[in-house]
């Protein structure tokens, strides 16, 4: 990419410039890059109380007879581990953290559209969080619903469930508002000669996640908000002895909660367009396909919601409409995979730890995506739902998904954010424990599925417990690794080596700046006169 | 600092359209005490959109807004009406 | 309409911006009431009857009245904006002193309406309503919830529209800088424009 762009070196840095000392000038920053810290702080510590409980699970599974809890414990912990990965890690996810700091460098800007409301999101996703800790404490304990809170139960079980829906509904409006600013961001704040179709694949992906982080959340809220006027009024709109009807719950539910995993994937695979072309050295091949791919995501998969409910007693042609229409969503899915794969080809591939865990989350996501299409075929559909395929599948697209890309993302621009290398080695070692981990846990989990053992139950068949050995022993490799990789982040946090400007040879605008960035992001605003990735300018398709 | 400076809607006009919706509703409301219901549901079904689209136009300055922002509003409501369409696949089928 | 955006020194304005920002918060308002509106049609596909009946409860003079009302505020705010944009500042600032006044007016209405119902035991959860066939029960349920949470947004737009009051008489809003009071416009606009479906959907439902 063409640029004219001078890094000034003489901007202090964002870490230790700002208008107040301390913990005080981080907490009421509206500076975007402090904003995505703050959210990469809070974010890291639920994601490793939510794999806590997870562990917690699996040691449960790995007791048989008795048990180490009961069922309303293990009801509980499945909830809240939903809860908290789902609402608190997840759907914030990439866009929280890496939207928040490089989209405004990615186009060339200084700042969001809108800073203090950005500052205001966090304020809301940690006020939630707070709620829905302080849910796990008062009354009559943690939610036992299962982080869907389906009705008529969750209407009426004497669980927390009142106060953990109003938590999911406060962090509803981070959402909203994050989705609010990215959208005017990238229509009002590109830099001059920044066109659309020279926008970093990353900004796209953030893009298309707003609109539906705008337009679908509101069905959460007002799902939530029923729920609420259902406890405490009684109001009837899902309560069968009223004349309610349970399975309208389940569409609004799923009306957000269907596209609220292309809120999670998006800008995971937009950081993996990032990372491809830079560690391989390539442009990006199928730029546009690829950009466009993500706007199709976001409208199709708002299409697609019912495929959680074919089993739920929803019309014959209901189940036809959305099968259809889940077996399409896969298209730009797998138009984003072939053209990763091609960008590959003949490039110049550095094995970094970003690359290793980019191919990861190619090679994984492909796994829970093509399960995903299995689970849309009615006849199978029947079989695996409600079993422990489908926690397979999802942990596959999430964690080894959305995870996987997470943890790229962080690795590749970890240099940047925070001015520090960490160590390479010790970051690809950390790699073997998770990839063993990660499939031992979770494709064992779509064989349990496949054989029967459905989800939820504190307890399982005979039949089952050599799975659940091998599962529970997998979780284990795995947050083993977890621990060594975000550890050595932690050291070289304090002690890793200055990070150079462009550690890894980018081409795009956050490398032109300085590591850490200044507060202003750029000395002079850069006026961009060429398309993004131009590694080899040969080739432009 | 940028300026700029946004298309004045004239009080004459403002009035006017104030007018057309009270209008609007007074046949709304004859309409659905006067006939049945297989004249006065489509009537509401046509109207009522109506008086909303007015205020969106005028008080709401759409009619003077780029095509940017009237696409966006398109996006929003088109979401909705697809949402209640692929819901009635099955509300249809099951409640009608 | 999509050319790169001005990139300005501090401080940082944008007036078309603005104006995008708040459409898209209408835009999360519209879809927040859509799912109500999904799940009122799908229950009127259920219940025709109840619907049908349900709506002679209602109170057809007040409902009329409030959307008189509320179209009335809506043309005073539009008119307070002309008046700043061509600034007249008193003007502007009586039109939006009589939009509260009719926005107060809208929820003392409300609440006579709602306490004679409650009054004879329609509620939800109610003895009286208990009593009905279930239709019936959904009906009013949903009665409650949109008009409820409705009036809770005119409530709030009480609060928004008497702080842009109070930046007008401080000539925070000018006639070279009033994108807060056109903000504010759109949002008491979006909860005229619930209240225009609302009134067909339960008041004429007969």
């Amino acid at each position: 990419m063409g640029t004219t762009a001078t890094a000034g070196l003489d901007g202090a840095s964002f870490l230790d410039a700002g208008r107040r000392r301390g913990i005080l000038g981080w907490i009421l920053s509206t500076d975007h890059k402090r904003v995505g810290i703050l959210y990469l702080a809070a974010m890291v510590s639920f994601f490793f109380v939510g794999a806590g409980i997870g562990v917690t699970m699996r040691l449960v599974a790995l007791s048989m007879n008795p048990t180490i809890v009961g069922p309303q414990t293990y009801n509980a912990l499945f909830t809240v581990h939903g809860v908290i990965m789902i609402f608190l890690f997840v759907i914030p996810g990439l866009s929280a953290v890496f939207g928040n700091f490089f989209l405004p460098i990615l186009i060339g800007a200084r700042d969001v559209a809108f800073p203090r409301l950005n500052l205001a999101s966090w304020y809301f996703f940690i006020a939630g969080a707070a709620l829905a800790i302080l849910s796990l404490f008062t009354g009559n304990g943690p939610p036992d619903t299962g982080w869907s809170f389906y009705a008529p139960y969750s209407l009426r079980t004497g669980t927390n469930v009142t106060l953990a829906v109003f938590a999911a509904f406060v962090i509803g409006f981070s959402s909203i508002f994050t989705g609010i600013n990215f959208i005017t961001t990238v229509h009002r704040m590109r830099a001059p000669g920044m066109t659309w179709h020279r926008m970093p694949l990353f900004v796209w992906s953030v893009y298309a996640t707003a609109w539906v982080q705008v337009l679908a959340t509101p069905i959460l809220g007002i799902t939530l908000l029923l729920v609420i006027l259902e406890r405490v009024f009684g109001i009837g709109v899902f309560d069968p002895a009223k004349g309610g009807d349970p399975l309208l719950y389940q569409h609004l539910f799923w009306i957000y909660s269907h596209p609220a995993v292309y809120i999670m994937i998006l800008p995971a695979m937009g950081a993996i367009s990032e990372i491809i072309p830079t560690h391989a050295r390539r442009t990006a091949f199928g730029y546009k396909a690829i950009a466009y791919s993500s706007l199709s995501i976001a409208g199709v998969g708002s299409l697609v919601w019912a495929h959680h409910m074919f089993t739920s007693g929803m019309s014959e042609t209901a189940n036809m409409v959305f099968s259809l229409l889940t077996f399409l969503v896969a298209i730009p899915s797998a138009i984003k995979v072939f053209n990763w794969t091609a960008t590959l080809y003949k490039g110049s591939i550095d094995l970094s730890p970003p690359m290793l865990f980019a191919l990861t989350f190619v090679f994984l996501f492909t796994i829970g995506g093509l399960t995903g299409v299995m689970q849309g075929a009615l006849a199978l559909n029947v079989h695996l739902h409600d079993t422990y395929w489908i926690v397979g599948h999802f942990h596959y697209v999430m964690f080894g998904g959305t995870g996987m890309a997470f943890f790229a993302a962080l690795l590749h621009w970890f240099p940047k954010m925070f001015g520090k290398m960490y160590n390479r080695k010790v970051a690809t070692l950390a790699w073997f424990p998770i990839f063993v981990g990660f499939n031992m846990l979770y494709f064992t989990m779509l064989v349990l599925g496949w054989m029967g053992m459905p989800r939820r139950y504190f307890q399982h068949l005979p039949q089952f417990h050599t799975g659940h050995v091998v599962a529970t022993v997998g979780s284990w490799f795995l947050v083993a690794g977890l621990l060594i990789l975000f550890g050595n982040l932690v050291v070289a946090l304090f002690r890793g080596e200055k990070a150079p400007a462009n550690p890894w040879g980018g081409v795009t605008l956050e490398w032109t700046i300085p590591s850490p960035p200044p507060v202003e992001n750029f000395h002079e605003i850069p006026t961009v006169t060429g398309r993004p990735y131009a590694f080899n300018p040969g080739r432009t398709r | 600092m940028e300026h700029e400076a946004g298309h004045v809607i004239p009080y004459s006009t403002l009035v006017k359209v104030w007018a057309v919706l009270l209008a609007l509703t007074a046949v709304l409301v004859f309409v659905s005490r006067v006939f049945h219901e297989t004249l006065s549901v489509p009537a509401m079904l046509a109207i009522t959109p109506l008086k909303a689209g007015l205020v969106f136009y005028f008080f709401m300055h759409l009619k003077y807004e780029g095509v940017l922002l009237k696409t966006m509003l398109f996006v929003a409501l088109a979401t909705l009406v697809i949402f209640l369409g692929l819901l009635f696949s099955d509300v249809l089928v099951r409640f009608g | 309409m999509s050319g790169p955006g001005p990139a300005a020194a501090a401080p940082h304005r944008d007036y078309q911006g603005a104006k995008i920002g708040m459409w898209l918060f209408v835009f999360t308002e519209l879809i927040l009431f859509g799912g109500l509106f999904l799940l009122y049609s799908a229950y009127r596909t259920k219940y025709p009857h109840e619907f049908h009946e349900g709506g002679q409860e209602l109170n057809v003079v007040i409902g009329v009245a409030n959307t008189i009302v509320l179209l009335t505020s809506s043309l005073t705010v539009a008119m307070s904006i002309t008046a700043i944009q061509k600034g007249e500042k008193r003007r502007a600032r009586i039109l939006l002193a009589i939009t509260l006044l009719l926005a107060a007016v809208f929820l003392v209405d409300k609440v006579v309406e709602w306490s004679a119902e409650i009054g004879r035991g329609i509620y939800p959860n109610g003895p009286e309503l208990l009593k009905r066939p279930q239709g019936a029960i959904i009906f009013f349920g949903l009665y409650y919830t949109m008009t409820g949470l409705h009036g809770l947004h005119v409530l709030a737009g009480i609060g928004v529209l008497a702080v842009m009051l109070a930046l007008l008489t401080k000539d925070r809003i000018r006639s070279d800088d009033y994108v807060k009071l056109e903000n504010a416009g759109l949002y008491w606009h979006l909860v005229d424009v619930i209240w225009i479906f609302l009134l067909p959907l339960f008041y004429l439902a007969a």
